[in-house]
């Protein structure tokens, strides 16, 4: 149950459980950070890790754990958050659990784009940003272009048209590889399956940034997506303005897509499972885009911790993957025996 | 009362003979263009052979350049695009009758990152250079995988609705895909085996695989033919088609056999090829009308005729070199796809 | 003059055009029903006096302006409407769906005010579904479910309220129970505008009568005054007789029975 705070003519309504919830999944987040700056050549236990990050360390761990493992960990989490927001947005405006980015050509086209500047133009890591950011954002411009219909644009149309994006381009990027030398088609494959290997602050400043300036757009919009989930003509009568909104929240969701693409790679099903996960722990209706959030972080920050201790080296998309198609089987599965979508 | 009800079908009869023997005559000119297309498949490529010494390479190998690249690279490349065209074509449209969606296509349905993840394996851990292991495994990955989607889509009450399937099958093949990512990138040998097979292509397998796969197309073919009447039932909704004497369940199920065994046996065959049993179907439907007995078919015909398109159009585009018909199709699929969204023949969920 | 007007409207869905130089004007306090044949544009009317459909040409006026130039939430206080299928967010309970009502009146720091609770709490009385706030929607009756997105319209506390086919899909005495709902709401002073199918209902219960064919206005008044066997032989196609109702005095419908006619031409 909800409780409001009043004070004169303003009101603020928040939900007990779902801040429950956020914190929880915050420290969930902050403590598989913890461990992964731990872990390493040279293991840190996870109390000097904290002294360390409180000043408190000594010389050599603290440059260990700020400068080389720290920015991993900041951009596991802040990767997460933004996946976690994106895919709450495009599964609200879809109605459906399954319009996450990565099914629908976003982030592939973020691959698309990395492709072009590792195997083909040989740009560093500036340009291979700035390709995949392009990759998602043309991608994203083009399937709406496509969707626009008689004044709007249907989300169930979007996600169609989005996966019929995603297998042309998925034939491109297979192109690609198969045109490229063997060791950078090597390095490039490393980087479609999403990895945290060597990050940097030089990855985490730069998507910080940008989230300080998407998140808060997002959160702002977050009402209106509400008000989107009961219909466009019922969202409209109630003055939303619906295609506007609509327009907006995409671009939105690209951007966040894209940054996170960006900074670790197209990994796969956070941005898919993170907002289902988290409304089932809230136990809310709604997108929800901030519980989604942290449910992200959380999954990409432990999904790291778990990259890094199997014994085999394997990047973070290969488990969020497994993990994920766990998730989506039962998904799947639990709402046919409800006999909805 | 009964007159004019008994009239009306009698009017009706010649026109109805006329139009059959229209689409009968579409069947032949289809048989042609295939005789012509599997001819221009033999004679275009990185070297053009007149057609003249196309017929006496295969009749009189007489052990020249051209006689050989003919018989060892053309003819089964040709043969090749045939049998795998005709598997995709049907099964498509199988897929698109059974699930009453046009979106349904066996690529989106996870047959091919069933069939990737099995041959990533054999890659990594089996250590064999035979292509007929391959196949096997591709046949089995494509198989398994066809299954776990239409397990999974189907699950419950809601059953097998066009949305779910689709769904089901994009969330599986992102599951192969992130799986066959782990394997692939445990070494650069195994890598450098897979990203080669990952692109459909018809270029460079031995009539082998023709031979050993070609039994299964076939009794795939059969079957999946047989099925129009019933499907013809079925297409009329799941209560009428029960009420006209077809069962439901025995028809999804011989169907789902019948394209797991086309489509997994071509994805063997030539690796993933996307689009081509999406597109095919669509396109006889808006010529013949959603009769599967013409539907079948056609699809069966005009498939392996755009397939083999595609391969010349590879291998002429780009020559000297060539470019994988999987790459070509899916370049020309995909736009087909987005197109029929756009125009509204998506089903709703 | 009127606060709900429109003029010369040309609508259109792509190319296809509905209807052409249509003006209407629905009389302040009226429980204002359109009637037609399908596609005679009653529903295409509806969703441009609602403005979720642009017109091609001409305008919508609300209180003498443009409605589609005024702010999308003052609008929303003063105009509200219940889809034809109305979606529910899965798992929403009743009392949140009400809520959602309140958005024109809501801002980022004026989340839930007091005049909200009272307002969502009085609409769920007034349809009757007090009790059943804590459900969960989906697991309602389609009655229920209709007086349940009802209530939302009614949290949204308009003055004109716009129904689209409100008793579709509802067995009849759901639907003469939402009909009856909508009656009192009318009395209590609110202007309705519905799209109904059934010309009895709509006869029984609306203050004005607006009946449509091909995109283009028949007649319109008060059903008494204007439904005649002529009138709906010109609507809807159909021969006969038109009666007083014995429960309410207002003009009943009785289809010719064709069949005799049929027989008797045959022999």
């Amino acid at each position: 149950m909800s409780r409001v705070v009043r004070a004169g003519a303003l009101s603020v309504r928040w939900e007990p459980r779902a801040a429950a919830v956020g914190v929880g999944l915050l420290a969930v987040g902050l403590a598989a950070a913890v461990f992964v700056v731990g872990t390493g050549d040279f293991p840190i236990s996870a109390p000097e890790v904290v002294r360390a990050l409180v000043g408190q360390g000594d010389q050599a761990t603290t440059f260990i754990v700020t400068e080389l493992r720290l920015p991993r960990a900041a951009v596991g989490l802040l990767a997460g958050l933004a996946l976690g927001i994106s895919g709450a947005i495009f599964q609200s405006m879809s109605r459906n659990p399954l319009g996450s980015p990565d099914l629908i050509g976003f982030t592939t086209g973020a691959s698309t784009g990395a492709l072009l500047q590792i195997l083909v133009f040989g740009g560093g890591t500036l340009a291979i940003a700035a390709g995949s950011v392009a990759g998602a954002v043309g991608t994203a411009a083009a399937v709406y272009a496509l969707s626009y219909r008689g004044g709007g644009v249907s989300g169930h149309r979007l996600v169609l048209i989005g996966v019929g994006a995603a297998a042309m381009l998925e034939a491109a990027n297979s192109y690609l590889i198969t045109r490229a030398e063997l060791r950078e088609a090597y390095e490039a494959a490393f980087w479609l399956t999403g990895s945290l290997n060597n990050r940097g602050w030089e990855h985490a400043a730069p998507l910080g940034w940008a989230l300080a300036v998407l998140v808060p757009l997002a959160l702002a919009y977050g009402r209106r997506l509400t008000m989107g989930e009961l219909g466009d003509d019922a969202a409209q009568a109630l003055g939303v303005p619906v295609q506007r909104s609509r327009a907006v929240l995409v671009a939105v969701g690209v951007g966040l897509t894209a940054v996170s693409a960006t900074a670790v790679g197209p990994v796969p099903f956070v941005a898919l499972v993170a907002p289902q996960l988290a409304r089932r722990l809230t136990r809310r209706t709604g997108p929800h885009l901030m519980s989604a959030g942290l449910m992200g972080a959380a999954l990409l920050s432990v999904g790291d911790l778990i990259s890094l201790k199997l014994p085999v080296a394997v990047p973070v998309g290969v488990v969020t993957g497994a993990l994920g198609g766990l998730y989506l089987v039962w998904l799947l599965a639990a709402t046919g025996r409800k006999g909805t979508t | 009362m009964s007159t004019p009800v008994r009239e009306a079908p009698v009017r009706k009869e010649p026109v109805r003979a006329a139009a059959a023997l229209g689409r009968a005559g579409g069947l032949l000119i289809l048989a042609g263009a295939l005789v012509a297309a599997m001819a221009a498949s033999l004679a275009i490529g990185a070297e053009n052979i007149p057609l003249g010494r196309v017929v006496d390479g295969l009749l009189h190998p007489d052990g020249s350049r051209e006689a050989l690249i003919v018989q060892d690279l053309r003819v089964p490349r040709t043969l090749l695009g045939v049998v795998v065209g005709a598997s995709l074509g049907l099964a498509g449209a199988l897929m698109q009758a059974l699930t009453r969606n046009p979106l349904a296509e066996p690529g989106l349905l996870g047959v091919n990152g069933g069939a990737a993840f099995a041959v990533v394996l054999v890659i990594a851990f089996l250590d064999t250079r035979t292509s007929l292991v391959y196949v096997w495994a591709a046949f089995a990955g494509a198989a398994g995988a066809a299954v776990l989607v239409y397990a999974v889509g189907s699950y419950g009450r809601a059953g097998a609705t066009p949305g779910r399937l689709v769904l089901a099958g994009a969330a599986l093949n992102a599951v192969f895909s992130a799986l066959t990512a782990g394997v692939m990138l445990l070494d650069p040998r195994t890598f450098d085996g897979f990203r080669f097979w990952q692109v459909g292509s018809l270029a460079s397998r031995d009539l082998e695989v023709v031979a050993q796969l070609g039994p299964f197309m076939l009794a795939g073919a059969v079957l999946g033919l047989l099925l129009a009447r019933p499907l013809n039932a079925l297409a009329l909704g799941e209560d009428a088609g029960r009420a006209l004497g077809v069962s439901p369940a025995r028809t999804r199920a011989l169907g789902a056999l019948a394209i797991v065994v086309l489509c997994g046996s071509a994805t063997a065959a030539a690796g993933p090829i996307w689009f081509l049993g999406l597109a095919v179907p669509f396109m006889v439907r808006s010529l013949v009308g959603p009769d599967q007995r013409w539907v079948l078919p056609y699809s069966l015909l005009l498939a392996p005729v755009l397939l083999l398109a595609a391969d010349i159009a590879g291998r002429v585009v780009a020559r000297p070199g060539e470019l994988e018909t999987g790459i070509v199709t899916a370049f020309v699929g995909a736009p087909v796809f987005i197109w029929m969204v756009r125009r509204g023949k998506a089903p709703k969920q | 003059m009127n606060r709900l007007v429109a003029r010369d409207l040309t609508l259109a869905y792509e190319q296809r055009v509905v209807a052409e130089g249509l003006g209407v004007e629905v009389p302040d306090g009226s429980f204002t029903v359109i009637v037609g044949p399908n596609g005679c544009g009653k529903s295409t009317l509806l969703r441009a006096l609602a403005r979720l459909l642009k017109p091609r040409e001409g305008a919508v006026f609300l209180d003498g302006e443009p409605i589609l130039g005024q702010p999308a939430k003052q609008v929303a206080r003063r105009v509200g409407l219940l889809p034809q299928q109305p979606v529910t967010p899965d798992g929403i309970t009743v009392a949140d769906l009400v809520a959602r009502g309140r958005y024109p009146y809501q801002r980022l720091l004026r989340q839930w005010s007091r005049e909200d609770e009272r307002a969502v709490a009085a609409a769920m009385e007034a349809v009757g579904v007090t009790e059943l706030a804590d459900r969960v929607v989906d697991e309602l009756s389609g009655g229920q479910r209709q007086r349940v997105w009802l209530a939302l319209v009614l949290a949204q506390e308009t003055p004109i309220m716009l129904l689209d086919e409100p008793t579709t899909f509802l067995d009849i005495a759901h639907q003469i129970e939402v009909l009856d709902l909508c009656s009192r709401l009318h009395e209590e002073g609110r202007t309705l505008v519905a799209v109904l199918h059934d010309l009895n209902h709509a006869c029984r219960y609306a203050t004005h009568l607006i009946a449509m064919r091909g995109g283009e206005i028949v007649a319109q008044g008060r059903p008494s005054d204007i439904v005649t066997a002529e009138l709906v032989e010109r609507v809807f196609g159909l021969p006969c007789r038109i009666i007083d109702c014995p429960e309410t005095g207002t003009p009943l419908v009785v289809p010719a029975d064709r069949r005799k006619a049929l027989t008797a031409g045959m022999l």
